[in-house]
């Protein structure tokens, strides 16, 4: 029997988001094109316009165009990773970051601004640069050495190189395990998480190259040491820039750093809040499912983050490029975009009214099976116990 | 013999080894720590490996 008739009638799928995707470079490039606005107008808003956008613009475009579960077929997923249109997409992300950083940091040293627009300033810059966070994890997850050294380039600005080494060797092997400095816990707020999965994957960091070294039969202190390598390519950033525009620069830098590496610790506080891999009988946790991940099919969010959002595609496939990462349709969702989340995670109360209920839900009640943050384990387990005694009744 | 990491794909070949893991070319696959996860996805580790015929 021949195929040739079934192939000739099938019309090629194409991305209906392949254009869509140049969102993500652009965030950049506006980031540039509110400095140019700002120079020519003098109007301050430019300069915290960026904030602005994640913080209120996209979780209201999140909102307006809603949700898209759409995958691509099966049969169009290898064409689809194969296709270097995507990958330039990528690429197109790191000059433009680096733009806005040297050329912010120019324009926080020579303009004459009072310091609170400043911070402003910062905090924008600091805003690209966290989002470049996210360019370098889709990027320090290919297998390529070009695409390996554009992402530890990326994460320069923010001094997060050893999120290269953390992330793909620490967190993908211990995620949603009270093991993972980078997996919130239930009952925990971002505020506790933040210094835990900071410091905590800091630590995890530097232990794994310890322990890829001393396989070698290096020491931690060797030229190889990728952490070395990645926190050294910030500090000649950070020492050019300064040697160019003198002390002035540093504190825009360091407020820029700790901005931008926050937004994606903030991101990590979303991704797996609550949820929990369970322990088997041999001692080992069990395999990451699409269960052990929140995820969000906010369109806009998706568009502008390299679908994030498909996070329980992610966790199985995590060498899967993001234009093929797909949507579980029985995967954790959450109630709205990345976007909106960030802001309501600043606020632990609202945080909890919204969140608590849906990973109760999830383990339909069973506290057992939660990362509970355990300060909080008795207070937790009284508060909900009613709660989780109707999810278990209706299971 | 090779190995082959059930999730993606990744094989680990004794004759190559994985240098960059500090496993030299040679080294036989009963060294290498059963808690070694999948260098390139880390979902899988040692143990879950399997055996890969020689095509």
């Amino acid at each position: 029997m021949s195929n040739a008739s079934i192939t000739a009638s099938t019309p090629k799928w194409v991305d209906p988001k392949r254009y869509l995707w140049l969102l993500g470079p652009m965030v950049p490039a506006i980031g540039i094109a509110m400095l140019v606005l700002f120079m020519q107008t003098k109007a301050v808003w430019t300069l915290w316009f960026v904030v602005g956008l994640v913080h209120v613009i996209l979780p209201m475009l999140d909102w307006l165009f809603g949700e898209d579960a759409e995958n691509p077929p099966d049969n169009a997923l290898q064409s689809l990773e194969n296709d270097r249109y995507y990958s330039w997409v990528l690429y197109a992300f790191v000059p433009l970051q680096l733009g806005v950083t040297v050329f912010g940091a120019w324009l926080a040293v020579t303009s004459d601004l009072p310091w609170y627009h400043l911070v402003g300033l910062a905090l924008s810059v600091g805003m690209v640069n966290g989002i470049a966070i996210n360019t370098a994890h889709e990027l320090g997850h290919k297998k390529s050495k070009f695409d390996r050294w554009m992402a530890r380039i990326s994460l320069a600005p923010t001094f997060y190189g050893h999120f290269y080494v953390e992330h793909n060797r620490g967190h993908h092997k211990n995620v949603a395990t009270p093991e993972d400095p980078a997996s919130s816990r239930f009952g925990e707020s971002f505020w506790v998480f933040l210094p835990r999965t900071v410091f905590g994957s800091l630590r995890s960091a530097w232990h794994l190259e310890a322990e890829r070294l001393a396989r070698q039969s290096r020491g931690v202190w060797s030229l190889e040491n990728e952490n070395l390598q990645s926190w050294g390519m910030s500090v000649v950033l950070f020492v050019v820039v300064v040697a160019v525009l003198g002390w002035a620069a540093l504190p825009f830098l360091i407020i820029q750093a700790i901005y931008g590496f926050h937004l994606l610790e903030v991101v990590n506080y979303l991704e797996h809040y609550g949820l929990c891999r369970q322990k088997k009988a041999d001692g080992r946790y069990e395999r990451c499912e699409p269960e052990h991940s929140w995820n969000s099919n906010h369109m806009v969010t998706n568009l502008f983050l390299y679908h994030l959002q498909r996070h329980s595609d992610h966790h199985a496939n995590p060498t899967r490029k993001y234009q093929a990462l797909r949507h579980f349709e029985h995967s954790p969702q959450l109630p709205s975009g990345y976007a909106g989340m960030i802001t309501l995670a600043y606020f632990p109360p609202i945080w909890y009214a919204l969140m608590n209920k849906r990973v109760l839900a999830h383990y339909k009640g069973d506290m057992s099976r939660i990362n509970v943050y355990e300060p909080r384990r008795a207070e937790l387990t009284a508060r909900y116990a009613e709660q989780a005694r109707e999810l278990a009744r209706r299971a | 013999m090779r190995y082959r990491c059930p999730n993606c794909g990744y094989i680990y070949d004794e004759a190559k080894g994985e240098p960059h893991e500090g496993f030299k070319p040679g080294t036989p696959w009963k060294l290498i720590p059963d808690t070694w996860a999948c260098p390139e996805c880390a979902v899988r580790d040692k143990v879950d490996f399997e055996p890969e015929d020689a095509a």
